[in-house]
């Protein structure tokens, strides 16, 4: 039904999705007790840069990790070096687009979750002899999960969907670099791919609705479950 | 077993500095709001640090400024049953009760799982989510929560305060068992002198941030100078009292040291200590014994002192065999029938004046 090349696309687009959710997740959740929690100077400041992704054009984005992260740039010629890990025209600078796109949302859905678990629960596990870890392992994070899942969720569709940050950064290389909308937008400038171009439409459509059922489905459950009903 | 507590804190526009010893059993703070009651025991339990000053039970410190000790909340082995229960809402009330009980030392004397759950009424409710429960139960579960933790002290902010009266009535007998039949001291916030005059053993009154009585509740409470501080209406004594008969006409006989206390039934068993809070504008003065009068209850006492209120009212403090018991009256009766220091006089109480709130379980130590 699909062509090797098209079968290519969503396989590389469903593991830059999933590579970069499952990398930015730890960091979101720190990220939003952090913003939820946190009294340090330049929280705001954090906040803000959490968001850019959001608001910036994600050319500029995109262009601002290849300063960044590409083989000339400070971080990028790092990690290069220490660890030999390489962005730029790279699938693994596809997941660090997608991620970077994808991250305020993670956040903002984790915060939510974070400022609505009452402070006095975790008060009240510490008075029962709880350390802050094991009264976040026991407390916050059961109560934050539909957040979190949500988060998730929300993230691994943005990341599927993730086109200029993308292709700025790391170009539009069949196998490589070219997830699904690269991937539409290059048979769209093909004469006669439009076939090709539409399945893929159709997929990623199927994709982004099926993510959002299963989060609502997850949501549900744990919540159910969380409030003991 | 003594709890030792000194404190100063400044808030904004609020300045508490406090100093008490609080022995065994229950402890009440016991003061208006904005008094300062639940800074105190947050900073017991080390949820708030303090400017200055130290807290110790039973010898241990757990904070003290001077010499920058602070133990953190979770090693200080102090429950807390707050006013809002608290009882996490991702989990059965099994697995609330245990959660404490999970992070206590292993082999630590305390409290049993089963003995608990007797105690306090559970048994039906382990299986259910905090969400399923009433307030009544919720707090039960709390109470047995803390105390599953095997506390050295147990801290209860106004864990009725939310409740309305048939809850409270129906918590109450539980807390009184706790205090029975546990080793545990307890700090216990109130703003209510019902509930002191419960469940308290020890009286600290607090206001406006400081420390203005501290003794044993029969004492504090038969004192006409605590009278404006607990507020006229809820002054009165509270006596020991040993429960004699349960006469067939619906009335129970008890002994107080200066003579029989005839009440509407009681839910106690004969020959069981019980402590009978008497209103003092309930208690009517004579100094005739009066004949044909309704009243089931006239005692001969002494008076012991008399304390004028600024308005028309009095407090007459009168000795009744070995029981102190408080009068509220006017000051137009404490001239007209002389009431002096030493005069002779019969205390009178209607038996229907004491409700069932007013009699509790236990009796008192004076």
């Amino acid at each position: 039904m699909l062509s090797p090349e098209e079968w290519q696309a969503l396989v590389l687009s469903l593991e830059v999705s999933a590579l970069a959710v499952a990398l930015s997740l730890p960091l979101g959740v720190l990220t939003a007790l952090a913003l939820a929690r946190g009294r340090f100077p330049g929280r705001q400041w954090l906040n803000g840069l959490v968001h850019l992704p959001l608001v910036l054009p994600p050319v500029v984005t995109g262009y601002l990790l290849l300063l960044t992260f590409g083989r000339q740039g400070p971080v990028g010629a790092l990690l290069q070096q220490a660890f030999g890990i390489t962005f730029a025209f790279r699938w693994t600078g596809a997941a660090l687009a997608a991620g970077v796109m994808a991250f305020p949302l993670m956040v903002r859905a984790i915060r939510l979750a974070v400022e609505a678990v009452d402070p006095k629960l975790e008060q009240a596990a510490s008075t029962l002899g709880a350390s802050r870890l094991r009264v976040f392992a026991t407390v916050t994070l059961p109560l934050i999960l539909p957040g979190v899942v949500a988060g998730t969720v929300l993230a691994f569709a943005r990341a599927m969907g993730e086109f200029g940050a993308t292709i700025t950064f790391v170009s539009n290389i069949p196998g490589q670099t070219q997830t699904l909308p690269l991937a539409i937008y290059s048979f769209l400038q093909q004469p006669g791919a439009e076939g090709a171009a539409l399945r893929l439409v159709a997929i990623s459509v199927v994709v982004a609705m099926a993510a959002l059922l299963l989060a609502e489905w997850v949501g549900t459950r744990v919540a159910r479950r969380i409030s003991g009903a | 077993m003594t709890v030792s507590v000194s404190l100063r804190h400044q808030f904004d526009g609020f300045a508490l500095d406090v100093a008490f010893e609080a022995p065994g059993g229950v402890t009440a703070l016991f003061g208006r709001s904005g008094s300062g009651k639940t800074t105190v025991v947050n900073a017991v339990a080390g949820l708030l640090r303090p400017d200055a000053g130290r807290v110790s039970v039973d010898g241990r410190v757990l904070v003290d400024r001077a010499s920058g000790v602070f133990v953190p909340p979770h090693r200080r082995r102090v429950g807390y049953v707050f006013q809002e229960g608290r009882l996490f809402p991702h989990m059965s009330v099994r697995r609330n009760l245990e959660y404490g009980a999970r992070l206590a030392p292993r082999g630590e004397a305390g409290a049993r799982f089963d003995d608990v759950v007797a105690m306090l009424g559970l048994g039906a409710l382990l299986d259910r989510g905090p969400s399923a429960l009433s307030g009544g139960e919720k707090q039960r579960v709390a109470v047995g929560r803390a105390l599953l933790s095997k506390p050295k002290l147990l801290l209860m902010d106004e864990p009725l305060a939310a409740l309305d009266e048939a809850r409270k009535e129906e918590i109450l007998p539980y807390l009184e068992r706790l205090r029975d039949e546990t080793a545990v001291p307890v700090l216990y916030v109130s703003h209510s002198v019902a509930e002191v005059a419960r469940l308290a053993t020890t009286v600290v009154m607090l206001n406006a941030g400081r420390v203005v009585r501290v003794g044993p509740v029969g004492e504090v409470m038969a004192d006409p100078d605590a009278v404006p501080g607990l507020g006229v209406r809820e002054a009165g004594a509270v006596l020991a009292a040993r429960v004699v008969a349960h006469h067939e006409d619906g009335l129970s006989e008890l002994a107080i040291s200066g003579g029989p206390l005839f009440l509407p039934r009681i839910e106690a068993a004969v020959g069981t200590g019980v402590r009978v809070r008497i209103h003092a504008q309930d208690v009517m003065l004579a100094r005739d014994k009066p004949g044909r009068i309704s009243a089931l209850n006239v005692l001969a006492a002494e008076v012991v002192s008399v304390r004028l209120g600024e308005g028309p009212g009095a407090i007459v403090q009168l000795k009744a065999g070995a029981d102190l018991i408080l009068a509220r009256v006017t000051r137009r009766s404490v001239e007209g029938l002389d009431l002096r220091p030493g005069v002779a006089c019969f205390a009178v109480l209607k038996s229907v004046a004491v409700g069932k709130s007013d009699v509790g379980g236990g009796g008192v130590v004076l």
